[in-house]
């Protein structure tokens, strides 16, 4: 048996315990517990009676019943009160708001061909730049000859 | 088809919309609802303070910055709101004791024992915890809440959340072993 000799590190494990069985820990935990379940027998013991609890607790929360519809109407009778009292003024352009909503709208399936799109305009974009850029482009003057000699002229800084 | 997040539902009534409000509800009431009342052990109060939460959540919607998730949010009101009403109302907090015994009378563990029934006793046994531990037990099992969400809602280090959880699950041991159920932990 390959059981987690040091004890301080079993106990850090075993605390986990509730949330690996909720499902709740982060993936880098979660598989830390995984790797100590699966060298530790008594851990692993330890981790069903965690299940039992967690699927006893649901069942108890689950019988608890629900709020009568009573508590929405004194919810709605409050929040009309509140409104007649002191109306709250509606942003009319919600710029940030609107766009956040309209993309949680979107599907992962729209959201891919989008970006897709987006990605393929861009690049044909930057192809047609780059070739405008090679391109002799803008005014040349007729007499000024692309080859040949220059010459060039220095100035010597004024002394004060 | 996808169904608009939380966090938009809150930008819209941070905009005053009713319909998104009442969506909001529908989602949540039942959870915040079942929290409250596991806290303050009556339904009446409990359906008066998911009143005032999700009066709260019209009210503070424009200030919710995103940080936690709304749930969570929630959560935390709710929980403020039935510590207030236990506050003022001490009388409705009960030692764990008591309050076990209140819940179903006619059910003593004895009885519980002599049906053989684990499941039962074990839910008996989670309705006589404190409700510091009923309220950790409750967050990490039945609303799915992390280590960093239950400290949030709670308002203790995340350390102590974990420790906090580990007395709470060796006091439902210590409550079933009394029963007569031994699990063998701890």
């Amino acid at each position: 048996m390959n059981a987690i000799n040091k004890e301080p590190e079993r106990h850090e494990i075993e605390a986990l315990l509730p949330w690996h069985a909720a499902g709740t820990l982060s993936r880098r935990d979660a598989d830390r517990v995984e790797q100590a379940l699966a060298g530790d027998r008594e851990l692993a013991r330890r981790y069903d009676l965690v299940r039992e609890e967690l699927a006893e607790t649901i069942h108890l929360n689950e019988t608890l019943g629900a709020p009568s519809a009573r508590a929405m109407e004194k919810l709605f009778a409050a929040i009309d009160a509140e409104e007649a009292r002191s109306p709250r003024r509606q942003r009319s352009f919600d710029l940030g708001g609107r766009i956040s909503e309209f993309l949680s709208s979107l599907t992962p399936r729209t959201l891919t061909w989008a970006a897709t799109a987006a990605v393929v305009a861009i690049l044909v974009q930057a192809t047609v730049v780059v070739k405008e850029q090679g391109a002799p482009s803008g005014p040349s003057l007729a007499s000024a000859p692309s080859e040949g000699s220059f010459a060039v002229a220095r100035f010597a800084p004024p002394i004060f | 088809m996808q169904s608009t997040s939380d966090e938009v539902l809150i930008g819209r009534i941070a905009n005053g919309d009713r319909l998104a409000m009442q969506v909001l509800y529908a989602r949540h009431h039942v959870r915040v609802f079942r929290f409250v009342v596991r806290l303050v052990r009556d339904e009446a109060t409990a359906e008066d303070l998911i009143s005032e939460v999700f009066l709260d959540v019209w009210r503070q919607a424009g200030r919710f910055e995103g940080r936690s998730a709304v749930s969570t949010w929630m959560l935390a009101i709710a929980r403020f709101k039935a510590l207030s009403a236990l506050r003022r109302r001490p009388d409705q907090e009960l030692d764990e004791e008591t309050a076990g015994a209140i819940e179903d009378p006619s059910d003593d563990p004895g009885a519980a024992l002599e049906k053989k029934d684990k499941s039962t006793m074990l839910r008996k046994c989670l309705t006589g915890l404190s409700a510091e531990h009923r309220e950790i037990i409750d967050l990490v099992y039945y609303h799915e809440k992390s280590v960093e969400e239950v400290a949030e809602i709670v308002g203790i280090p995340e350390n102590t959340v974990k420790t906090r959880m580990f007395y709470a699950r060796k006091r439902l041991a210590e409550l079933v072993k009394a029963a007569g159920i031994d699990r063998g932990w701890p």
